[in-house]
């Protein structure tokens, strides 16, 4: 078990260089950074000193072990637009989008489980059945269209909840907060239902379906024949062993919540990293994008690694290397 | 009749489907007395397991039961709702199915999956249930320091002797065995069909043995049931039944088993011809009469019911 942990971190570590590696191809040669930083009427010594300073005479494989070694500081060089350090303006902006992240994949979730259990065993029942309809709505319209649909009815229609930017924030050290302000809350219900519903409804379905092809197992036969209740038999026994497929699903989609947050950003202007990768690519401001990548391959990898550890806990079978596959993908 | 833990009397189990329904289980009656093993033979289909599941209440949707009365003791149980249904299975009747390896929660340790059903139907303290389960453990020869181990550690027979401690742990009054051992080795079989027996006649429990082995029959039960296309064919001890079966179908049965002793090896094995009709093409009459070999006129047109003699035969009716 040990090892299996061992060689997911190994293997995760080495994902981590192949992500940088892209990362610094863009940041070293898409564009000519010296134009970029210093225009078209700087004198070759200007240039050829910052050439020196960027070490961008230096063989590509300093380079880049240079470029990995100030992205591990958290070091990702100014922005060409306002000559900021990236990492200060991605401080500023991440919580924002890791909170409207972590309250709509707690929506998308929470929610997705339950209804996913109550359509699983109220299979044929009316409000199962309109639960499945409805949720095809969520799995195809796209994210955009339910983000001004929302605008529409609940700020300009009905005009409960605000229709753009963050509220009120509280600052808890380097952390600004709006979880902790009337207006904050009001402002994230709308951005996290928008990003949260294709999530949600894709949990649903996929908890529904691995419900009822367990609930179709012979243990599950044998835990009613052995008289347990209902609701043991649905909480304690089924549900437990739909969770390996859920949550691969679950972790990537977290990942892709985080990576798709620019589309509802734009929409709400939500002040997060991801606005920020579209402002960056308007202008291309080559050191935003690519730390920005960096930094959505590292959650994606981090992410994996956790549903990784998830699997080894949840079923034994996978911690004593029976069921390989699973771990070994 | 007055010792009798379980009456069946004149069940009927029907699946609805699009044109009408299928009648799985026609107008079955029998009785289970008090601390006797009785056998349930017949082909896959002829409604074994469906009666097995009828009496313990798991009939699988959409069928149901139709018609006809289960008694348990002096207290009806085929039309319970659910709450009174989970007092009775598990605690007063309990029940084994076939394949052992996906019989048991494969994320959850045996010793919890048996504290959770002592802890159900016994108002122990976790301490005692504990206790209980681990003497359940011993008692089915598993060592108790393989209380916290997984059911993917344990061998085929292992998991079946896990399941058989689970299936008693709450000290039914009848266990229905569906196919026991019919998934493991032959070498494995034996030991558990005689654990299951030790362990049943020491508590007094009855056991419904449900099996399509003759020679399973033949060893381990006091009475038989032979079932045939839904049907009773014929029931009585087994000694009787098997040394002197009539109805044409049980002496077909017992014919077409291979046996090793007899000085059979090498030679054709009987056959009876044809097959058994399906649950949706049932023909007029006998069931069985398009397969008989003494079929007589009215068999075409009449059913027969089981008779004094328990076999339901027109053969031995004086007329």
């Amino acid at each position: 078990m040990f090892l299996i942990i061992l060689r997911r971190l190994g293997q995760s570590v080495f994902v981590l260089f192949l992500v940088a590696f892209i990362s610094f191809m863009i940041f070293r040669y898409v564009g000519n950074p010296v134009d970029n930083l210093l225009g078209q009427e700087a004198t070759v010594e200007q240039r050829d000193a910052l050439i020196e300073a960027l070490g961008l005479n230096d063989p590509l494989h300093e380079q880049y072990l240079d470029f990995v070694t100030r992205a591990v500081q958290f070091d990702f060089g100014n922005s060409y637009r306002g000559a900021l350090p990236v990492a200060d303006m991605i401080l500023e902006r991440l919580p924002a989008t890791l909170e409207l992240a972590i309250v709509s994949a707690l929506f998308a979730m929470i929610l997705g489980t339950l209804l996913g259990i109550y359509t699983a065993i109220r299979r044929n029942g009316l409000l199962a059945n309109f639960i499945m309809s409805s949720s095809l709505i969520g799995v195809s319209l796209p994210t955009f269209l339910i983000g001004v649909l929302l605008i529409w009815l609940f700020a300009v229609e009905l005009g409960w909840l605000p229709s753009f930017g963050r509220g009120e924030t509280v600052q808890l050290g380097f952390w600004s907060t709006s979880l902790l302000t009337v207006s904050g809350l009001k402002s994230l219900v709308l951005p996290a239902i928008t990003l949260g519903l294709y999530q949600m409804t894709l949990i649903m379905r996929l908890v529904r379906a691995e419900m009822l092809e367990v609930l179709r197992q012979d243990f599950i036969r044998f835990a009613r024949a052995r008289g347990l209740s209902e609701r043991v038999v649905y909480f304690s026994h089924a549900l437990k062993n739909t969770l390996v497929p859920v949550i691969t699903v679950a972790g990537l989609q977290l990942g892709s919540i985080v990576a798709f947050a620019i589309i509802t950003e734009t929409v709400f202007q939500w002040p997060g990293v991801g606005l920020m990768f579209i402002n960056a690519v308007f202008f291309v401001d080559i050191p935003v994008m690519s730390a920005y990548l960096l930094l959505v391959g590292t959650l994606f990898v981090v992410i994996n690694l956790i549903v990784d550890l998830l699997y080894l806990a949840i079923d034994p079978r996978i911690r004593d290397g029976q069921l390989r596959r699973k771990v070994d993908d | 009749m007055t010792d009798s833990i379980l009456s069946v009397r004149n069940l009927r189990v029907v699946i609805p489907h699009r044109h009408g329904k299928l009648v799985a289980i026609d107008n079955i009656s029998f009785h289970i007395q008090r601390g006797e093993i009785i056998g349930f033979v017949g082909e896959s289909g002829a409604g074994k397991s469906m009666t097995g599941a009828a009496i313990i209440g798991l009939i699988d949707p959409p069928g149901y039961i139709e018609r006809g009365e289960i008694w348990l003791d002096n207290l009806r149980i085929d039309q319970s709702v659910r709450g009174d249904a989970i007092l009775i299975r598990g605690k007063r009747i309990s029940m084994i199915f076939q394949d052992p390896l996906t019989s048991l929660n494969p994320l959850r340790t045996i010793g919890d999956q048996l504290m959770e059903t002592i802890l159900t139907h016994l108002p122990l303290s976790a301490e005692a249930a504990r206790k209980k389960a681990i003497a359940g453990l011993e008692e089915v020869d598993i060592d108790p320091s393989r209380f916290g181990a997984y059911p993917h550690e344990f061998s085929g027979g292992m998991r079946q002797r896990v399941v058989i401690a689970l299936a008693l742990c709450a000290e039914p009054e009848l266990i229905i065995a569906d196919e026991p051992t019919t998934a493991l080795d032959v070498s494995v079989q034996a030991q558990v069909l005689d654990l299951l027996k030790r362990l049943c006649r020491e508590r007094g429990a009855s056991v419904m043995l449900i099996t399509h082995d003759m020679g399973v029959i033949a060893e381990t039960t006091d009475r038989v049931a032979v079932l045939y296309a839904g049907r009773l064919a014929e029931i009585g001890p087994t000694q009787t039944l098997l040394s002197n079966p009539k109805h044409p179908y049980t002496r077909g049965l017992i014919a077409s088993t291979p046996s090793v002793e007899s000085g059979d090896i090498g030679t054709h094995l009987f056959q009876i011809r044809g097959t058994m009709p399906r649950l949706d093409a049932l023909p007029p009459g006998c069931r069985f009469h398009p397969r008989c070999e003494q079929i007589m006129a009215r068999c075409r047109s009449e059913q027969p019911e089981v008779a004094e003699n328990g076999a339901a035969c027109f053969l031995y009716e004086d007329d």
